[in-house]
């Protein structure tokens, strides 16, 4: 088939546009573009009234780490969750090399790690045994994809099960 | 106060906390009355984001009644009932100037290339999310907007993200009368991407996704034509054969860093975490489009890298915009929008979940469990609440 014939055929087999858009509600209220408010995308002055003067610098009262591509810290940041532990160890080193370097990143996904673990013994500490399965949603799976959660719970079990076969083997021949 | 507690991937549950307090002049202290499960906190949910402390609390889209107010706010008064941008701006660095809220410069001390947001990690800031009874807003005069009295609650809080990304979305995609998009991932942004397109004047909208329920779904809603990518065998050859060989006028990334569809990209993305997540739509985005084509992205990813066809972008001429939503900015032209009754955002909640079965609630949102688009939280002490001052919880 050449290609042009193609083309038609498929052209009149599938009219553009392929809907009546005089069924779409508000089709086209956006057409001229002075109507969308991020063109252009950068834009001066504001047509809002958000612009003020630069903030305070806010207090700072706990440890915060600062991206070594800015020269100072901002005049506003979070509070939340100041870095603590070897997690925190492992976040203040890589925060010594830039957001350009990839160890910067993959340092901060192994202290996430770590600091998972470490969560685990904030809460034996606290005397609080973490349920784990309530955690991740056991119950909503048990409503609403039993067979899925029997499924998943069979091949744990068998898995477990030829794991614990195989290891009782290996300590049955020492 | 009870807040969402992050533990670790994949286990959160909801515990008490400290109130916030007022930090800076410039703070108000926010009852919450309604809050989202975002796309994008799966992301954080499955440990794929960089510096994800245990302990913190997410949530970067809610609606609150305003609480406490800071000393120097003098736009917002205690009981106003607003709903606050996911961006945390402060509205005068040159960014912020340029109407780039999304990515102010004086927000986040930790990273330099990504703005600060609500409950998004250390990377973005560090700041305590919404999906909690109280949380701390900076920058309360420029950020917050007082709900519009005629605006439904429910519409509101997808004003604060998902609805602008959505736009933006489509704003991003330069689209002309008569282009056909084609919209990747039908989750609630692409939902809102795909009806956004209609409204600048597209001739045809598709949307790509693997999950019948969302695709029928959006079908109905967006009036738009459906392509699940488990029934084709190659995407790119795909979109060519519905728009006459030549690639779609504009291709819009909607999913992000979890796509699903390429062995290799998910292997490498977001098990092996070789790169920043599983680029699949975006290298579907890039090979479907036409020459001198749009690609638009919205999908999250990682600050790494990703393996994208980029030599095929130059080849093919195209443009590629992106950003994180600049919601601000869109708010009074999507109010008119929804009081014109062009678009209903709040069609897509499927979920309405109290804050205390927030893992049940992450879980169904992030397996696809019953049917669910969209989970709203709802703090126990905003079920108590009827009335506020000035304004009315629908």
């Amino acid at each position: 088939m050449e290609p042009r014939t193609d083309l038609t055929q498929h052209r009149e087999q599938h009219p553009h546009p392929r809907v009546d858009v005089s069924t779409i509600q508000g089709w086209g209220a956006d057409l001229d573009r002075r109507n969308r408010p991020a063109v252009p995308m950068e834009r001066m002055p504001q047509r809002l009234d958000v612009s003020g003067r630069p903030p305070a610098q806010q207090i700072q009262r706990m440890e915060v780490l600062v991206s070594p591509e800015r020269p100072h810290i901002t005049p506003l940041f979070g509070t939340g969750a100041p870095p603590r532990g070897l997690s925190g160890v492992l976040r203040r080193l890589a925060f010594k090399t830039t957001e350009n370097d990839i160890r910067h990143w993959l340092l901060l996904l192994l202290a996430d790690r770590v600091n998972m673990v470490e969560g685990i013994g904030q809460d034996l500490a606290r005397g609080h045994v973490p349920n784990m399965l309530s955690e991740m949603g056991i119950k909503a799976e048990w409503e609403h994809n039993r067979a899925g959660l029997v499924k998943k719970a069979a091949v744990a079990t068998a898995v477990a099960g030829v794991a614990y076969y195989l290891l009782s083997r290996r300590n049955n021949r020492r | 106060m009870l807040a969402m507690n992050y533990r670790g991937p994949y286990r959160i549950r909801a515990d008490q906390k400290p109130d916030p307090v007022i930090e800076h002049p410039h703070d108000a202290i926010i009852r919450v009355t309604r809050s989202c499960i975002c796309g994008s906190d799966l992301h954080l949910y499955h440990g794929l984001v960089p510096d994800t402390r245990v302990g913190t609390t997410f949530g970067h889209e809610f609606t609150g009644v305003v609480e406490e107010i800071g000393p120097g706010v003098q736009n917002l008064k205690v009981g106003d009932h607003v709903l606050v941008p996911f961006n945390i701006f402060c509205g005068s660095c040159f960014f912020c100037e340029r109407e780039l809220y999304g990515n102010c410069h004086n927000t986040n001390p930790e990273a330099s290339a990504v703005g600060a947001i609500y409950g998004y990690s250390h990377t973005a800031g560090g700041y305590e999310g919404g999906q909690a009874e109280f949380v701390r807003v900076p920058m309360a005069d420029i950020g917050p907007t007082v709900i519009p009295a005629d605006i439904h609650g429910d519409d509101a809080v997808l004003l604060t993200d998902a609805l602008p990304t959505g736009y933006q979305a489509a704003e991003m995609g330069d689209i002309q009368e008569g282009d056909t998009v084609v919209v990747f991932g039908a989750g609630p942004v692409g939902i809102f991407a795909a009806k956004s397109a209609w409204l600048m004047g597209a001739g045809r909208v598709i949307v790509v996704d693997h999950i019948d329920y969302r695709l029928e779904f959006v079908k109905n809603y967006a009036q738009c034509e459906i392509v699940n990518f488990k029934d084709v065998t190659d995407m790119a050859l795909h979109i060519k054969k519905m728009t006459d060989w030549l690639g779609a006028d504009v291709c819009i990334d909607a999913v992000g860093c979890e796509a699903s569809g390429s062995a290799m990209q998910t292997l490498t993305g977001r098990y092996m975490m070789v790169q920043a997540g599983a680029a699949t739509a975006l290298h579907w985005a890039i090979n479907s489009v036409r020459k001198g084509g749009n690609v638009s992205i919205v999908g999250v990813y990682g600050p790494t890298f990703n393996a994208v066809p980029i030599g095929n972008a130059l080849n093919k001429g195209l443009t590629l915009r992106m950003n994180q939503a600049s919601v601000k900015r869109h708010l009074p032209r999507l109010i008119e929008h929804i009081q014109a009754g062009r678009i209903d955002p709040k069609a897509i909640i499927t979920h309405r979940v109290p804050l205390e079965e927030v893992a049940d609630a992450y879980h169904i949102f992030s397996s696809k469990l019953d049917n669910c688009i969209k989970t709203i939280l709802i703090p126990p002490s905003a079920r108590d609440m009827r009335t506020v001052t000035g304004s009315t919880l629908h």
